[in-house]
């Protein structure tokens, strides 16, 4: 007996799969045609895309006073773009790394296409800053280079410049984590390639992985190290991307919660694109046997977890305003929940706080169409909690002849669709030549967590993992 | 004159079976192809423990210690500035200012320098030719390389097959 798996466990592999069948099933995607459904939205996106690219260039080209920021208002829906792509990526690694360390096998279905989507969503990220800066070409200046004004260098003390590094650090080391997990898969597809070109490229992709002995130990290692290093990471890009507002001195910005408030929050909405993603892939890749309704239900758990903390921090500061007797940060508070923006934050709050609270009921946490559904809402608040944190707190300023609105020209709006439109360009892409789930790592469970498997493990019988019954029973 | 044989397996547990009884009887297995790392393998066959984590260590700490030094030259050495009244003419009392960055620096340079590393010990770098004996050891085959002289090789087959191998092949060495 090599291994036995607690009986209650619901299966995570469902049907009877075979290793072999398990390649067939994630390569099909891959060596197949697209089918309509995938040019529909393919097309949908890249016009999205295209109208995004055309803002971009128009930015550029024109200056940032093409925007609808205005002497109070400076940071706006930039900056509110910026943290919740950043939000959304964080889950990518929060699944491939801190459920690698807990050793959750559930992750193994959903890590590789919940880190495509951090490696993504941190690009669509790193655009807005780049694009605040006006002068785009002058963006190597954020880095400590010797320069022709007497070496002066950045500033070290800024959480601006710590988010560099970590934004920088974050979205390479993802990459890396990523590839070196795609590598087997890679070889797996080369080695059934079956045109010359496919054969080719993937060669070149899979670096020449042969899968041996001493390559998986390495492999292994690499992978638990990274994970290792990928947990504090995930932690801290957020927590640095929170201090942009918590080291300030601005009422409803210089709050000590933000780090770990900032990091719920990221893992609530990331958690809410993994599901809105996975949803429609499952359905369009055919892959309902490995990402299972089992594993919405955990996605949903995290789901409410972290909606709840998102809830409590809330209320906290909501109440710490008040009690600290602090009259701008009251203020601050009172304006923002009963100002011109009420509405902002009275969807913030719905969607963030009550919404979660639906997944309590097994019975709807279970519900594909809902959690759907409730996956999309969860993004819609993440988005407000992020405009109404920035555009509230600053657009009452203290002398009331500089109070403002801030109004969103044609060139904002493009700019955060454009940048859905360019993150599902590139996730539909992906969908089409990479491996969209991590097959190799999904056999190793396939004897522990299988359907099939596990009846047999029952029953006491041989456990067949290769479609050949019992022949190889000893 | 001496060859290779490869024996090959379609399940993963009676290949590590088939390895410990092979292994048991004094013969060297060379290698084992897999599509998934087989837990248990490694001892059985006599592959080491990697010190790539050894490495990366290594690597933390040089990048932990680049970043102070940088940061150390460019804030308190070559130009101090006053940024908000923050202490600029000791390392140790800016220190708080530059734990993010230290930490990033740190997670950025073991992380990649952990990864070339395992590239190049790995010799998987792009345009790399594959020596997996068999494709189908990347589906769901597994693959035992044994090197045997030619006088011993028909009693290793028969081993081989007892252990459940599904196929042999061989190869000149």
């Amino acid at each position: 007996m090599h291994h036995v798996e607690s009986q209650i466990r619901e299966p995570l592999i469902l049907g009877k799969k075979t290793y072999h069948e398990i390649t067939e099933d994630v390569c099909r995607p891959v060596e197949g045609k697209a089918n309509k459904m995938w040019y529909m939205m393919f097309s949908l996106a890249t016009l999205l895309a295209l109208w995004g690219l055309g803002c971009i260039c128009y930015t550029v080209g024109v200056g940032i006073g093409v925007w609808g920021l205005n002497k109070t208002v400076d940071w706006a829906w930039d900056i509110t773009n910026f943290v919740w792509w950043v939000g959304i990526g964080h889950a990518g690694t929060l699944i491939s790394a801190v459920l690698l360390l807990f050793r959750q096998r559930w992750r193994m279905a959903i890590n590789r296409s919940a880190e495509a989507m951090t490696i993504f969503a941190v690009i669509m990220a790193a655009l807005f800053p780049l694009l605040h800066m006006g002068r785009i070409w002058l963006a190597y200046w954020v880095l400590p280079l010797p320069n022709q004004f007497g070496s002066l260098w950045v500033n070290f003390n800024s959480p601006l410049l710590w988010d560099v590094f970590a934004i920088s650090t974050y979205f390479s080391v993802s990459l890396v984590f990523w590839y070196i997990g795609l590598i087997p898969d890679f070889a797996t597809i080369r080695d059934r390639a079956v045109k010359p070109l496919s054969k080719k490229v993937y060669s070149i992709l899979s670096f020449g992985w042969s899968g041996s002995a001493k390559h998986w130990n390495r492999f292994e290692e690499v992978s638990l190290v990274l994970a290792g290093l990928a947990t504090p990471l995930v932690f801290s890009v957020h927590s640095i991307v929170s201090m942009d507002f918590a080291t300030s001195v601005i009422p409803g910005w210089h709050t000590t919660i933000f780090p770990p408030y900032f990091v719920a929050g990221a893992v609530f909405s990331g958690f809410a694109m993994v599901c809105t993603l996975m949803i429609v892939m499952r359905k369009v890749l055919h892959l309902e046997a490995y990402v299972t309704i089992k594993h919405i239900e955990y996605m949903n758990i995290i789901i409410m977890l972290t909606g709840s903390m998102v809830g409590v921090a809330y209320l906290s500061e909501l109440f710490i305003s008040w009690y600290s007797g602090v009259e701008y940060e009251g203020y601050a508070f009172m304006n923002r929940a009963t100002g011109w923006y009420w509405w902002s934050y009275a969807l913030m709050m719905t969607c963030n706080v009550v919404s979660p609270q639906l997944m309590w009921v097994k019975k709807w946490r279970r519900n594909i169409v809902l959690t759907f559904f409730m996956s999309i809402v969860v993004n819609i608040g993440m988005w407000f909690e992020r405009f109404v944190i920035i555009v509230t707190s600053i657009h009452r300023d203290y002398v009331p002849s500089s109070w403002n609105l801030f109004h969103p020209t044609f060139v904002d709006i493009g700019l955060f669709l454009g940048t859905i439109g360019i993150f599902f360009v590139l996730f539909l892409l992906y969908s089409r030549v990479f491996p969209v789930l991590a097959l190799n790592e999904v056999k190793t469970i396939l004897r522990t967590t299988g359907e099939s498997q596990l009846k047999q493990l029952q029953a006491g019988e041989h456990i067949d993992v290769n479609g050949n019954g019992s022949k190889n029973g000893h | 004159m001496s060859t290779v044989i490869y024996a090959m397996y379609d399940d993963d547990h009676v290949l590590l079976d088939g390895a410990k009884k092979v292994v048991s009887k004094g013969i060297h297995v060379t290698d084992v192809f897999s599509p998934f790392p087989v837990h248990g393998i490694d001892d059985v066959i006599g592959v080491r423990k990697t010190r790539l984590a050894i490495c990366a260590f290594i690597y933390g700490l040089t990048g932990m210690s680049l970043a102070l030094i940088g940061m150390r030259y460019f804030m308190i050495v070559d130009w101090p500035m006053n940024i908000g009244g923050k202490p600029n003419f000791s390392l140790l009392q800016n220190l708080p200012a530059f734990i993010p960055i230290t930490f990033e620096f740190t997670v950025f340079c073991t992380a990649h320098g952990m990864a070339i590393t395992y590239f190049l010990r790995n010799k998987t770098l792009p345009g790399m030719k594959a020596k997996n004996p068999d494709p189908r050891t990347t589906d769901d085959k597994f693959v035992m390389e044994i090197h045997v002289e030619e006088s011993k090789e028909a009693e290793l087959i028969a081993l081989l097959k007892e252990t459940g191998a599904i196929e042999i092949n061989k190869k000149a060495a």
